[in-house]
């Protein structure tokens, strides 16, 4: 033993016998002003962004005399369900006079469809690009992420003259195609990414254990890609129910989708407005898309971390 | 076609993507059971090559045969070959059974083969206990016992091994590169090992390919590797601590002698190879367990002083920082024998167990 050490062990053995100073975790007071603007704000916000979903959901519970009276932050003094009633089976838009039932059933018809026609094709996309890079893959990938920057309006007009001349202008399966040709650039940029992540050395082994172009997609990729498959679905249905746009110009009245029924019902100018029926049908029309959100959102989060930030 | 008893041969294999050439002209005949390790810094195409082998990437140029059949076009599978990757590569939703039967189940080989093989590669490798958990659930020795499994059911001719220990503690790998041993005496089967650690090549290897920049630059058993480099890349790579090299001139005559500063080594011990002995330039190489200290340098035909200038204790023995001719130089002494920085030492050596490169090309003379 050297001095040097005889004396680091008296400095410890002082350092020890004091006693006071901080010791073990800091604490942490709950009313500190950094809480009270964190929480305050979070606070603020979040009533900013509930207040109108309140004011429509009191007023579709109101009948149309309480409405006159014009206090809509007033929660209804009578709560009535027959607004809910008539935008669902009785409002009317144009010929028909069966709510927004007719549209709900079309929008179905076209989003689920659509989302695994979608999906079903760009995640194949997707893996291809990434695990079997063909001559010519690089180009064809950027064609397609350019694809997704051309605005829509350009491409209207050509679809319509293109669905006509194959003769499904004006019908569900058309709408379906264009959907879901217009989800692809970015469902296969996502699937594209999420597939590049994952170990290289994966894939190999699948190719040497002798599993092919669809042995490995679908026994080795599929089961490892639902995160991803989730996010996809979600931005599909949202994307595909509420659009407005591809269902008002490649349908017609007896087909529109919901969204397009909708607008009729609340935009129609004749008669008087009826305010509680056009609030339960708007909150009726953003139920899908709200459940869905609900449903997957821990999922949604994790998928979209997984693949859509690295390039 | 390829010579009896070869059980991989390469023959004048190239590989370029676009401009960059990744291995070039490349031949290496294996032989039936032979353990051959591919070691080289990272870069140097050793990687490429076993996937060149394995079929998972397209060569540009040349053949390879596996087991005497051309095999340059066929598909992975139809090689005869078993892999196992650095990162286990274990297919995360699928037990462990799964992940061995995979390929197995792939190739449509009956169920009561399957069972027959599945257990007996788990009793090799001692992995019945684990058959139903998924990879999530197993260690990271686990893991590469499972991978290495996933081979040995595939009943193949050829193992290929693509740095299989990098991922694991060094405690593990130490453990799993006996385990490797054992299974290669055990099966008989050949295997190619691709491996940045030079102990993993020298331990386990009946001849190491060392490859720089996409060419082989030695290949031999690993005694002769380390003892006889070809080059001064071979030489500085292999070994830990690496060779000491000093830079002199070689002065030819009738005892050669190398000349650095005011040290002048007699070489007249030392074997050089074939043309040899012209004079010029070049590298002296000596390891550090090749140098003697004390009282015994004075009994090796070169001996001189020095100073110690760093000491780093290693547990089984010591290494020594000095300088000689102006370089750094390092010596191994025993664990017990301590030495104080600064302190005035004797330190020689016998030039029979040095190697010499010729400063230009690098190659040894």
């Amino acid at each position: 033993m050297s001095d040097h050490a005889v004396s680091l062990a008296a400095s410890h053995a002082a350092i020890r016998a004091d006693a006071s100073g901080p010791s073990g975790p800091k604490p942490r007071h709950m009313f500190s002003r950094r809480n009270i603007f964190l929480y305050g704000t979070l606070v603020v916000v979040a009533l900013y962004y509930l207040l109108p979903l309140y004011v429509m959901v009191v007023t579709s519970l109101k009948g149309m005399p309480e409405i006159r009276l014009g206090n809509i932050f007033s929660p209804p003094m009578e709560i009535t369900f027959e607004p809910w009633v008539k935008a669902w089976s009785q409002a009317c838009t144009g010929l028909n006079c069966d709510g927004l039932s007719r549209g709900f059933w079309n929008s179905v018809r076209i989003t689920v469809p659509s989302v695994i026609l979608s999906i079903a094709i760009a995640s194949v996309n997707g893996y291809a690009l990434a695990n079997w890079r063909f001559k010519g893959a690089d180009t064809f990938f950027v064609i397609l992420i350019v694809g997704a920057f051309i605005p829509y309006q350009v491409m209207i007009y050509p679809i319509v003259i293109i669905l006509r001349e194959i003769g499904l202008y004006g019908s569900l399966t058309g709408l379906v195609i264009v959907h879901s040709i217009f989800g692809m650039p970015i469902l296969t940029l996502l699937f594209r990414n999420y597939f590049t992540s994952m170990p290289e050395e994966l894939f190999r082994a699948a190719r040497v254990d002798g599993a092919g172009f669809w042995g490995i997609y679908l026994r080795i990729m599929l089961p490892m890609s639902l995160p991803i498959f989730v996010v996809a679905i979600i931005l599909q249905v949202t994307g595909i129910w509420n659009d407005f746009l591809f269902g008002v110009v490649y349908t017609r009245p007896d087909t529109y989708p919901m969204t397009v029924q909708l607008n009729n019902i609340v935009n129609s100018v004749q008669g008087v407005k009826e305010y509680n029926v056009n609030m339960a049908a708007t909150i009726l029309t953003g139920l899908v898309p709200l459940i869905v959100y609900f449903i997957s959102g821990k999922l949604f989060v994790r998928g979209i971390a997984a693949g859509a930030v690295k390039g | 076609m390829a010579a009896n008893g070869t059980s991989v041969s390469i023959q004048d294999l190239s590989l370029n993507f676009g401009a960059v050439s990744v291995l070039q002209t490349l031949n290496l005949d294996v032989a039936e059971g032979e353990f051959i390790v591919l070691l080289g810094p990272s870069g140097c195409g050793k990687s490429t090559l076993l996937n060149c082998i394995a079929g998972l990437l397209d060569i540009s140029e040349g053949r390879i045969f596996i087991k005497g059949k051309n095999v340059t076009w066929e598909e992975p599978k139809d090689r005869g070959i078993g892999m196992v990757f650095q990162s286990y590569a274990l297919y995360p939703q699928m037990t462990v059974e799964k992940n061995l039967s995979f390929g197995l189940r792939v190739a449509g080989i009956a169920k009561d083969e399957i069972a027959r093989r599945i257990a007996r590669a788990a009793e090799i490798l001692q992995i019945e206990p684990l058959l139903q958990r998924k990879p999530a659930a197993l260690s990271g020795g686990q893991r590469q016992r499972v991978a290495i499994g996933r081979a040995l059911v595939r009943d193949v001719d050829v193992f290929l091994f693509d740095e299989p220990l990098s991922n694991l503690d060094a405690k593990l790998r130490s453990e799993l590169r006996v385990e490797i041993k054992l299974l290669h005496r055990k099966l008989q089967n050949t295997m190619i090992y691709v491996t940045h650690d030079q102990i993993e090549a020298m331990t386990l290897a009946d001849r190491i390919a060392v490859m720089k920049g996409g060419v082989i630059q030695q290949l031999d058993a690993p005694q002769t590797i380390y003892n006889r480099p070809v080059n001064r890349f071979v030489a500085g790579f292999l070994g830990s601590p690496a060779m000491n090299f000093v830079e002199g001139q070689l002065e030819a005559g009738a005892t050669a002698v190398f000349k650095t500063g005011d040290l002048t080594v007699p070489l007249d011990r030392y074997g050089f190879d074939g043309a040899g002995n012209k004079g010029g330039p070049c590298v002296f190489g000596i390891r550090p367990e090749h140098v003697a200290f004390g009282e015994a340098a004075n009994a090796m035909p070169f001996a001189a002083d020095a100073a110690v200038e760093i000491v780093e204790p290693m547990g089984s023995d010591t290494l020594v920082w000095t300088k000689l001719g102006g370089r750094n130089f390092s010596f191994r002494v025993e664990a017990e024998k301590t030495l104080r920085n600064g302190e005035p030492i004797r330190i020689g050596f016998d030039p029979a167990r040095a190697s010499l490169f010729d400063t230009p090309s690098g190659n040894r003379m």
